[in-house]
């Protein structure tokens, strides 16, 4: 079969054809950002996941957009999604009732080096809700405790409000071998915790260069400050994982709009070692 | 704390990574042992303070008034500086320091400091280079909070 073929029939076939889902639950994390748990409309259970991955979710009537799940991958019975309401369709997202349908493709992408890191140090690295993709590496870890050592996260947010999961990261920050420290752009006086950006609370955390793996996901431009900060430190590329994101169409690596040099984000991403990337991280033209 | 005891303390702050032995005793001599209890401010906006702390323990909040209300610039812990502007002309502070929590700290005079420099090229030149470090950092990181990078942006993917 020849190669073009064999693509028109890649995309026609399943891969674009959304199974349907039903809205179980909708959760509010803050004032814009809400957490989706989809189940399936049938008996036919979802696919499982590996932390990292999306799906693509279809609100109809209003259009398809790649969501990270942000659940525990050995929960099988539902797939979480936090979503920011940023534009008509995560509104019409978030806006959904339970029962409501929603279409699902995926799960796609590829995800965070989890046995890489078996034996060594955990270091996430998360700014605003770019904890969502990070927390299903967060519960694989801790329901596999033993299989890794110490486990820190560090979260960044505008302001308190913004934090998401605050609850949950408060409960990991009390677990042994766990550090979790959150610090904010603008902070009241009520805010007991760091004010500065996510790099500054580097000062508290011992970091083991060849004994760390670092899973980073955020703004890209803390991205490059966090890998900076991380090299400065000793820690080598090869070691320092990021998710990216671009604008995404067919979530299957056919339409081309997420291209990023020789790899296209959907297909080969969104989970990279920096090594891979870094000679089109932070380009202007990428 | 005896003096001896301040040079060791004063060797294990990152501020001083890389100052000799002479610079670290230099400073030793100059140095004393302050505590502020939770919620005691260390000093206010516009206060003619001179010190420059080097912080041991505790936390502090940098914050600054504006109508009604107090805003927190950036909170501040063991191993960091604060009050790095007592060394440069004007003692006259621009924000006000709080401490969140019991915090213990080395203080010491800016204008001793600034002293010291003068008589002593090297240790200036050591002194200032670290001092050139804190504040580029502070930039550094000032400039990505006015970045507000966080904020949403309808492009971008959860």
């Amino acid at each position: 079969m020849a190669v073009a073929e064999l693509e028109r029939e890649r995309t026609t076939g399943s891969e674009m054809t959304p199974a349907m889902a039903q809205v179980a639950q909708v959760r509010k994390e803050t004032y814009d950002t809400f957490t989706l748990a989809l189940e399936p409309s049938d008996d036919e259970p979802f696919p499982g996941f590996t932390p990292g991955q999306f799906s693509m979710l279809y609100v109809f009537g209003n259009g398809e957009l790649p969501i990270s799940i942000s659940g525990d991958p050995e929960d099988h019975a539902r797939l979480l999604y936090t979503v920011r309401s940023v534009g008509k369709t995560t509104q019409a997202l978030v806006s959904s009732k339970p029962g409501d349908a929603v279409g699902i493709r995926g799960p796609y992408g590829s995800h965070w080096p989890l046995k890489v890191a078996r034996g060594k140090d955990v270091l996430i690295v998360a700014g605003g809700i770019g904890l969502a993709p990070l927390r299903p590496a967060i519960h694989y870890i801790l329901r596999h405790r033993a299989d890794y050592n110490r486990l820190v996260v560090l979260y960044g947010a505008r302001s308190p409000r913004d934090l998401i999961f605050r609850k949950q990261l408060e409960d990991w920050g009390r677990l042994p071998d766990t550090q979790v420290l959150a610090t904010v752009d603008y902070g009241g006086l009520n805010w007991r915790g760091h004010v500065g950006v996510v790099t500054g609370l580097f000062r508290f955390v011992r970091l083991q260069p060849f004994h760390t793996v670092a899973m980073i996901c955020g703004p890209e431009i803390m991205m490059r400050y966090v890998i900076w900060e991380l090299e400065a430190r000793g820690l080598p590329p090869g070691d320092l994982y990021l998710s990216l994101e671009r604008n995404m169409k067919c979530g299957i690596g056919f339409c081309g709009h997420c291209q990023y040099g020789p790899n296209f984000i959907c297909k080969d991403g969104p989970i990279f070692p920096y090594h891979e990337v870094r000679s089109w991280f932070g380009r202007y033209e990428l | 704390m005896t003096v001896e005891n301040l040079a060791n303390t004063l060797r294990e702050h990152p501020f001083l990574q890389g100052f000799d032995a002479a610079h670290i005793d230099k400073l030793a001599a100059m140095a004393s042992e302050v505590r502020f209890g939770k919620g005691e401010l260390i000093f206010r906006e516009g206060d003619e303070s001179s010190f420059f702390y080097l912080l041991l323990s505790g936390k502090v909040a940098l914050e600054t008034n504006a109508p009604g209300r107090i805003l927190r610039i950036v909170t501040l812990g063991p191993g960091e500086e604060l009050g790095w502007s007592s060394v440069t002309a004007s003692h006259s502070k621009q924000f006000q320091a709080r401490a969140l929590e019991e915090t213990q700290a080395l203080a010491f005079d800016g204008v001793r400091l600034q002293h010291a420099c003068e008589e002593d090229c090297r240790f200036g030149y050591t002194l200032m280079s670290a001092m050139l470090r804190v504040v580029a950092h502070r930039l550094q990181s000032t400039r990505l909070q006015l970045l507000d990078m966080y904020s949403p942006v309808s492009a971008q993917v959860c």
